[in-house]
């Protein structure tokens, strides 16, 4: 069954299109949107086959795991690449205008789909050591996005993000290293397999707490995020979502993998640290947040603030917790990289990101305000949206988990997130354009509809999630349930040959 | 032979942290250098070691596979290697333009991007 390689393989042959057809330029963008748009129906197809069929795994070059490398598709997997075509199709069709010639012919729709080949490729390994790979892959076009035109402050966010990235890496690569050392094994179902039958499995918390300075580096977790909001506001816009929405996702991604699959055995360690280090990304996320003017910036606050609730999700540790975690993680990857892309079309109107410096939007462009409102409030956990669903998912889950502190944490961070949304909606549209302020830049001209269509999109995907919230959850409480209960997985990798030896 | 090389990581290690600290960006390139290379060693001991002989001869196959060293480390070595090598490249040509653009190479100056 070759299904599990494909989502790899789709962004690779775009990347070779693209490059095959480098010069002819006004081409780029139609190949990019076309390999999207395939890559999203595939993951729609998978999607499906995974609901019916369960667990899909392939073993690249026949070799049988735990030997080769596997391709596992299970249902957080696939959840994951559907929500990595939906970016690709927004981001593909918002390009088209978003970003000018300069950087179009250096190279930025082969990187864009490297990225999305990284990010495919981490969601469907099931190798510890392929996921280290796929990581580089992905570091590596996002270091080439962050980069791409040179300009003075996008090189002074690079060299922060490039550094913190390289040592998150190293860091990841030495737990590897040290738990190949112990167990004899990469393979995700095996290791899972052996540390349950291990005497001192207590041992392997060494690994375990370098694999997790590693991911809350690459997740912008509590200690570690300082690198996000430094480097993340500087290039164009339409980067800044794709990274968004996918980078620090990936990171929470492994994270939940790999502390439901194998790293189970302390829980009494790592459950409370879940939820305190939760606690305090939320918090100091959203705080952090406030005190910022420019619209780029807030929002890359809130991105920490709401991994905060992903992290807090694992740290519950119950289905609902689990399940809680992964619709608001696909809540938060539509909603987040929706109100970037706003923002760009704000500063395509008035040309600037300072709240400071911008008013009266709301005259001007009435719709525009609404186009905000959508992902603004979801983020913010309005109820008929998509946000309110996922908080309340998760923080009725602490509840009844007996999580109260946490729950509470969770609602107030709710709380201060709208008053963010509240602040760039009241200075951005409501209040009266300051009056020494230049007149704006594109006041008159029409917003490209390739602009339009992406945010309109990702809007109504917004609402859809709001209120067709029980298909969805059920989908995501399976894939809870096959996160929690391991065994499946490890029965799909592995083969009952080798679990009766 | 083990101890040796721990005592390697570990100073391998600490010069990496030191220079990744220090002001210039050259020396921050350095050090993630000097990182990469005691990770890559740490992965080759956490393997094990054995003196002994070359994997996948027919001696080994014939001895047995007990006296012999894991070759799965070394590919896992070879493959970080790589990625290594590349992103060092990335990083030097970072680091021209770099300077290039803003005429420094003190991390220092970086500083006002933040409060900004």
């Amino acid at each position: 069954m070759i299904l599990p390689a494909l989502p790899v393989l789709f962004p690779l042959i775009t990347i070779i299109f693209l490059l095959i057809n480098f010069q002819r330029r006004e081409w780029q963008p139609w190949i990019s949107l076309t390999g999207s748009l395939l890559q999203l129906m595939l993951a729609i197809f998978i999607l499906i086959r995974v609901k019916h069929e369960g667990i899909l795994v392939l073993h690249t070059g026949n070799w049988l795991a735990p030997f080769g490398i596997t391709l596992v598709m299970d249902a957080f997997s696939s959840i994951m690449i559907l929500l990595a075509g939906i970016i690709a199709v927004s981001i593909s069709i918002y390009s088209f205008e978003a970003i000018d010639r300069q950087r179009q012919s250096f190279f930025y729709f082969p990187m864009v789909h490297g990225l999305l080949m990284g990010v495919n490729g981490a969601f469907v390994t099931g190798d510890i050591f392929n996921l280290y790979v796929w990581f580089e892959v992905m570091l590596m076009a996002s270091f080439v996005l962050i980069t791409l035109g040179g300009e003075k402050k996008q090189l002074r966010g690079a060299v922060k993000y490039v550094t913190l990235n390289l040592v998150s890496s190293l860091l990841f690569l030495a737990g590897i290293g040290l738990l190949y050392g112990k167990t004899g094994t990469l393979n995700m179902a095996d290791l899972a397999l052996k540390l349950s039958i291990a005497d001192n499995n207590i041992l392997i918390n060494t690994s375990a707490v370098l694999f997790f300075v590693a991911f809350s580096i690459k997740s912008a977790v509590f200690p570690f995020f300082f690198w996000l909001p430094a480097s993340y506001h500087t290039p164009p816009v339409a980067i800044t979502a794709l990274f968004a929405g996918l980078l620090t996702k990936v990171g929470v991604y492994a994270m939940i993998r790999f502390y439901t699959l194998f790293f189970v055995q302390d829980k009494l360690f790592w459950h409370p640290l879940f939820l305190w280090i939760g606690g305090f990304t939320m918090v100091v996320g959203v705080l952090t947040a406030a005190s910022q003017y420019d619209m780029r910036k807030i929002l890359s606050f809130h991105i920490i603030s709401q991994i905060g609730y992903m992290i807090m999700g694992l740290g519950i540790f119950t289905v609902a917790g689990v399940a809680g975690a992964i619709f608001y993680m696909a809540h938060n990857i539509i909603a987040k990289t929706n109100t970037f892309l706003v923002a760009g079309l704000i500063n395509r109107v008035t040309g600037s990101y300072d709240l400071k410096s911008i008013g009266g939007l709301y005259k001007v462009r009435p719709w525009l305000a609404i186009l905000f409102i959508i992902p603004a409030f979801g983020l913010a956990g309005i109820p008929p949206l998509s946000g309110f669903f996922g908080k309340l998912i998760l923080i009725s889950a602490g509840f009844s988990a007996g999580e109260y502190v946490i729950s509470f944490v969770a609602l107030a961070v709710g709380l201060f997130t709208l008053f963010s949304m509240v602040k760039i909606w009241n200075e951005a549209f409501w209040k009266a354009r300051p009056e020494n302020s230049d007149p704006f830049k594109g006041e008159n001209g029409k917003l490209p509809v390739s602009m339009v269509l992406p945010v309109a999109f990702l809007g109504l995907l917004t609402l859809t999630m709001g209120f067709a919230v029980r298909p969805i959850l059920d989908f995501a409480m399976d894939a809870s349930m096959q996160l929690l209960n391991p065994g499946p997985y490890i029965e799909a990798v592995l083969g009952n040959n080798y679990l009766s030896q | 032979m083990e101890t040796i090389l721990a005592f390697v990581i570990g100073l391998l290690f600490a010069a990496g942290v030191y220079l990744l600290l220090r002001r210039s960006i050259v020396k921050l390139i350095l050090g993630i250098m000097l990182l990469s290379h005691s990770i890559n060693l740490l992965i080759f001991t956490a393997g094990g070691l054995h003196k002994g002989n070359p994997q996948f001869s027919d001696t080994v196959m014939e001895a047995g596979l007990s006296n012999s060293t894991d070759p799965l480390p070394q590919a896992l070595i070879l493959t970080a290697i790589v990625i290594g090598f590349g992103i060092t490249a990335f990083f030097l040509a970072l680091m021209y333009r770099f300077y290039q653009v803003t005429g420094t190479e003190d991390l220092d100056e970086l500083k006002e991007g933040d409060t900004k």
